[in-house]
């Protein structure tokens, strides 16, 4: 329930437009009610063949009602539809804003399907809980007892019998539902997250799924998808069915109980015969308003997982929070780790544990060591994608922690290990580094890549599209071009990890030797498991299950013959001809 | 926009599959004329005749039974027309999916994966209006007025005039307001499509937006995306509420014309009041189905919208053949042919591979190196049947590839791709992908000999593991282990390796040669590799250089000759640092 209400209240902004949704929702239907009674009133009074003048006041009404329920109806949706879909459109843009902060640490839990189902078809859903449930309800409740006050008005029996065929209709209808299908609905948006879930991640690895012979799993599990929301809405649709099938009934059966008992009335005179035809259509037209309520309950079963649903990610604290009272950026930015231990869960040993060094402006420092050694979890902290859990990160001598995200963030341009495009132009993607960039400025990053002669051989040149995630660029070349990226974002500190890993030995060597001529007075932080361009690094940090086993320059770290050297040595091997 | 028939056949929606709805809402629109007239018949006995209550029970309880009846029918009309929705909707699902599958990867790159969800997904749920109203309803708007003004014109022939004359005015209005929104519900629905496409690449792309400091920029776009996708809704609804309003405004009219006609004539005595009465009662039932083909005209050219993309999929050609034409693949050792293959990506006008010619014999180990961009990636595609050639032929043991059943060439192919893809699950189930049947040991052995034991072993929950979408909580290094274990888990005899190592630490990678050139024997081995020694051992390396094969041969001999791999890996290039 207090999801319904915390949904609910996402409209008081728009209290007055609500209101008047909902007015409007009453006068059609009290138009709608007005021209059929009125009707009937109408042809039965002709039938006692009074004189044409005593007709035109129902002439005249019928005439209005017929022409006012239009328009009515219209403004009425129209009102309560674009207040409906401004609403899901600030939601939308309320949920990223919650979301933002929460990547990547405290939303790897979730699937990205998934979340992607929660902000396209969950924040659709809660359409329902005002157009379908919240309205109708209202419109309902005045109207049903509108007429019911207007039966008493006629005869209080016509208002008795009257009332049990309303309350069936409005109330033990929705019920029915309620007993026959209970829940069920509730399941169908994590199965809708989870079809969507099964759907990216099958899109998306569909090479692998295929190479290896994996179809029928993945049409196993859609099937399996399928089957439960299958068995869930064929449950809902017969209820439902069910419903409108008594619903139908319980108003015919109204209007026949009206003039059962309104027949003797009549003969004995206490109702004027003129009145009956007046009082079945009436009744009759009644209980159309009272048809959309049978699926209430379903839909608030559906609404409330699907608020739920978004209402988990938007209240999960992310892990990493701005400081209440945060300092300006230092002037003078140099990065620094200090002592710096840190472990993705508390029960799991530490993946960095006392690591200190540090980066300045001019100089090159890289960071080697074995695969899951902690070298890429270096940049995370950096990033204040996760803090630190003992010592600090610090730019300029400041303690990142006291910095805004956004200060941290552009002190640092990076080349991430695992590269992530936008499925966008070649120039768009570029440009999220430097929105500002100006046709030279992209070429120029391009050119330092070793990337310039892509713009020529692609159809559009800087404008062509690169797919999906980029995925129409060769995989060296999607490197390069996060490679040209960073060196477009104006930031002191430039970090690279593994950005080369998936070139040619002669496009390493110029990439690395142009990047590292243009960032001179940068400082470079060089993450690479494979030894190349290290005579230029002015220190060489060794890391080994995230502690710093060694440190020192390329002479210094072969001389020493440590861990470093047992490296180079590794590499050399590997790369020996037997 | 109508979904034309042709679309609706192919997706499996024709009208048949709602005939008993059909029939059942025939059936009910017969029982409620007789409810009608019973009804019509109880007030005008009291009214005119001043009969008792005595006097029309017999009326009464027969009221009550088409009552009953009608209850039931209406039930069985709704149940079987969103019953029938839903299994149009699984078995069009498994048709889609099962499209995509055969289209590949090639197909889905080409493609923004948000839109291919979106459609697969909210676009299939948008056929159900389609089928479960819409499409009962298209019949039923005309069988039901032309029940209902045969029973009234039993009654009035002047009324069932008036009926049958203000009829054909609102189709003919709904098809001019609907031409309108035609363009404008195809908007929408790209809208959403883009809504969705572009939210599933800022997540998957939001920590390197963050890193850029562009996440609360996104913001801005997501804002912008978002209000056109209101934009475009509330404009479709505007024209569909413009129709519900003419058509409203019609039907009133039409309701209160034959009122007021009706009430002139009783006035001058030339219809009876139980007549006028049956007449009146009718009259809005007679409006109703044309009112709700008008409602349900909205979502149906919702649902056509959607449909059409979902028959643009379809009718995607799969290039390769079907696994119902295609020849069985040779059993036992595979021995390539590549003659003269050219590839050019669709779109691009330099071939990504031009005229390749190699030879892979069966049991050798084929080195592929170029520098990047060179076609290597493109080369092992087109082998796998990824990409269909646009030149040459591949042929198997001497059968040519493009005949041999795709599924069946791929189960004779292990691969590990240059950017592999790690599945939602568990450590043992993504490296289970290469042997679905395989046990928890055979598991551990691909692991311990993809170098990927030590780390698994080091977490709480070894191979149950859960690595979070896309091997998230993995290490680069740690996710390509586990390609790799997939990759030797699966026993093929063809064996495609696109960089496998590439970001593995020269300790790993020694431990997995080993491994790699045991597992590999026997096999027919074709390996992309800029540093990894098999290249030196090789039987043959073979040179790309944008597109062309420039050169192949043994490391020594390549060497010898100065040519293009001398240059990629001559002195002082082989340990660059
Ligand atoms: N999001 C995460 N959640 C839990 N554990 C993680 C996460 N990311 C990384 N790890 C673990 O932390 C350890 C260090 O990972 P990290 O990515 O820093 O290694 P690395 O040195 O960059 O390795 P590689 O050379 O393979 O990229 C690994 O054992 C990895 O499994
Ligand atoms: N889907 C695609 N659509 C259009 N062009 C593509 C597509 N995939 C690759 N290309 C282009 O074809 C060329 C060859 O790409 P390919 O991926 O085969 O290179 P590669 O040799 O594997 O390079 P790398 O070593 O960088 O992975 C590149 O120039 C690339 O831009
Ligand atoms: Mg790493
Ligand atoms: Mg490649």
């Amino acid at each position: 329930m207090t999801t319904v209400v915390r949904v609910l209240s996402f409209l008081r902004p728009y209290r007055l437009r609500v209101l008047a949704a909902i007015a409007l929702g009453c006068a059609t239907v009290a138009a709608n009610i007005g021209l059929v009674a009125v009707a009937g009133y109408l042809i039965a009074a002709a039938a006692l063949k009074p004189a044409l003048l005593a007709l035109s006041v129902p002439i005249y009404l019928v005439r209005f009602f017929g022409v006012t329920r239009a328009f009515l109806r219209y403004g009425e949706r129209l009102v309560s539809h674009s207040v409906t879909f401004a609403l899901l459109a600030e939601m939308r843009i309320w949920f990223y804003s919650r979301l933002e902060p929460l990547a990547p640490a405290s939303l790897s839990m979730h699937r990205t399907g998934d979340v992607l189902a929660r902000m396209v078809k969950d924040i659709d859903e809660l359409e329902n809980v005002y157009l379908r449930v919240f309205s109708p309800l209202i419109v309902a409740l005045v109207t049903a007892s509108a007429v019911a006050v207007l039966l008493g008005v006629f005869n209080l029996w016509l208002m008795l019998v009257a009332i049990p065929f309303l309350l069936l209709a409005g109330l033990g209808v929705p019920l029915l539902g309620r007993a026959l299908a209970a829940r069920v609905g509730e399941d169908l948006p994590h199965i809708r997250g989870e079809l969507s879930a099964q759907a990216v991640d099958s899109i998306q690895g569909m090479q692998d799924l295929l190479i290896f012979g994996r179809e029928a799993s993945v049409r196993g599990r859609i099937a399996a998808l399928e089957r439960q929301s299958g068995s869930v809405e064929r449950r809902l649709t017969r209820v439902a069915a069910l419903q409108s099938g008594i619903g139908d009934f319980l108003a015919a059966g109204c209007a026949t109980a009206v003039v059962t008992v309104a027949i003797p009335l009549v003969t004995t005179g206490r109702i004027g015969g003129v009145y009956l035809a007046f009082l079945a259509v009436m009744t009759l037209a009644t209980f159309e308003v009272l048809q959309p309520l049978a699926t209430v309950f379903p839909l608030m079963d559906r609404t409330r997982t699907s608020g739920d649903r978004l209402f988990e990610i938007a209240d999960s604290q992310p892990n990493v929070r701005e400081a209440a009272q945060t300092i300006s950026a230092p002037l003078d930015i140099d990065l620094e780790f200090s002592h710096v231990s840190f472990a993705y869960n508390a029960d799991m040993p530490p993946v960095l544990d006392d690591v200190t060094f540090s980066v300045r402006r001019g100089m090159h420092v890289a960071v080697v060591g074995a695969s899951g050694s902690g070298k890429s979890t270096l940049l995370s902290l950096a990033l204040r994608f996760w803090d630190v859990d003992a010592g600090m990160v610090k730019f300029g001598g400041a303690d990142a922690r006291q910095l805004t995200l956004d200060a941290v963030r552009a002190q640092i341009s990076v080349v991430m290990q695992e590269v992530a495009l936008f499925t966008d132009t070649l120039r768009n993607n570029l440009r999220i580094a430097r929105p500002d960039a100006t046709e030279a400025d992209l070429l120029w990053a391009l050119d330092t890549a070793c990337l310039g002669d892509l713009v020529d051989r692609l159809p559009d040149g800087l404008d062509s599209w690169i797919g999906e995630q980029g995925l129409q660029l060769s995989g060296g070349e999607r490197q390069r071009l996060a490679i040209a990226r960073a060196l477009l974002k104006t930031a002191p500190i430039l970090a690279l990890d593994e950005a080369t890993a998936n070139l040619d030995p002669i496009t390493e060597a110029t990439v690395l030797s142009q990047l590292l001529a243009a960032a001179t007075d940068r400082a470079v932080l060089l993450i690479t498991h494979r030894l190349v361009a290290m005579e230029e690094m002015d220190e060489i940090l060794v890391l080994d299950r995230g502690r710093i086993v060694e440190r020192g320059t390329h002479a210094e770290l072969v001389d020493s013959r440590g861990a470093y050297w047992r490296l180079q040595e590794a590499q050399n091997e590997l790369f020996a001809i037997t | 926009m109508e979904m034309t028939r042709n679309v609706a056949r192919q997706l499996g929606l024709g009208s048949r599959i709602v005939a008993p709805a059909v029939v059942f809402g025939v059936l009910n629109t017969a029982a409620l004329v007789a409810e009608m007239w019973l009804l019509s018949r109880v007030v005008a006995d009291v009214f005119v005749g001043h009969d008792h209550v005595a006097t029309v029970v017999p009326l009464l309880s027969l009221l009550a039974l088409t009552l009953v009846l009608r209850a039931a029918l209406v039930t069985a009309r709704d149940a079987s027309a969103g019953l029938a929705a839903i299994r149009a909707r699984g078995r069009l699902r498994r048709r889609v999916i099962d499209h995509l599958l055969a289209l590949g990867p090639a197909y889905a790159r080409g493609e923004r994966t948000g839109e291919l969800v979106a459609a697969t997904t909210e676009g299939i749920d948008r056929l159900d209006p389609y089928v479960s109203r819409y499409l009962p309803q298209t019949i039923l708007g005309l069988a039901i007025p032309l029940i209902i003004a045969v029973a009234v014109l039993t009654q009035d022939w002047v009324s069932a005039t008036l009926l049958l004359v203000t009829a054909p005015i609102i189709p003919l209005l709904m098809i001019l307001v609907g031409s309108y929104a035609e363009g404008h519900i195809q908007q929408q629905w790209e809208a959403l499509a883009r809504l969705s496409a572009h939210f599933l690449d800022a997540l998957q792309g939001l920590p390197t937006l963050k890193a850029f400091g562009r996440g609360k920029a996104e913001q801005a776009t997501i804002s912008r995306i978002s209000h056109d996708f209101r934009d475009r809704t509330m404009r479709v609804l505007r024209f569909a509420f413009l129709s519900g309003l003419v058509l409203e405004f019609i039907t009133a009219g039409a309701i209160a014309l034959i009122a007021v006609t009706l009430g002139v004539r009783l006035l001058s005595g030339s219809i009876s009041f139980e007549r006028a009465f049956f007449v009146l009662l009718l009259t809005p039932e007679y409006y109703r189905p044309l009112r709700e083909l008008g409602q349900h005209r909205h979502a149906a050219m919702e649902g056509a919208v959607s449909g059409n993309r979902l028959a643009e999929i379809l009718a995607t050609p799969v290039a390769s053949p079907q696994p119902d034409n295609g020849v069985p693949a040779p059993a036992g050792p595979i021995r390539l042919e590549l003659d003269a293959v050219s590839y050019t990506y669709p779109g691009r006008s330099r071939p990504a591979l031009a005229d390749v010619s190699l030879a892979l014999p069966v049991g050798t180990r084929t080195a592929l190196v170029g520098r990047s961009g060179s076609g290597k990636s493109t080369l092992l595609n087109v082998l796998m049947g990824f990409l269909t050639a646009t030149g040459g032929e591949i042929l198997v043991n001497g059968v040519p590839l493009s005949t041999i059943a795709p599924e069946e060439w791929r189960s004779r192919i292990s691969f590990v791709p240059q950017r592999p893809h790690l599945f939602h699950g568990s450590i043992a189930e993504n490296i289970a992908l290469g042997g679905p049947e395989a046990r928890l040991d055979e598991i551990e052995w691909a692991a311990e000999l993809a170098g990927a034991m030590d780390f698994i072993q080091s977490l709480p929950e070894r191979t149950t593991t859960l690595i979070g979408d896309g091997g998230a909580r993995l290490s680069g290094g740690e996710a390509q282990r586990l390609a790799i274990a997939r990759a030797f888990l699966k026993d093929a005899p063809l064996v495609l390796f696109d960089e496998p190592t590439s970001n593995l630490d020269p300790r790993s990678e020694t431990l997995i040669r080993g491994a790699l050139e045991r597992l590999t024997q026997g096999r027919t081995l074709l390996v992309v590799a800029h540093r990894l020694n098999t290249i030196y051992t090789a039987d043959n390396i073979v040179v790309l250089e944008e597109g062309r094969l420039v050169e192949q041969g043994r490391h020594a001999d390549l060497l010898g000759s100065g040519g293009a791999y001398s240059r990629l890996h001559g002195p002082g290039r082989l340990v660059p640092a």
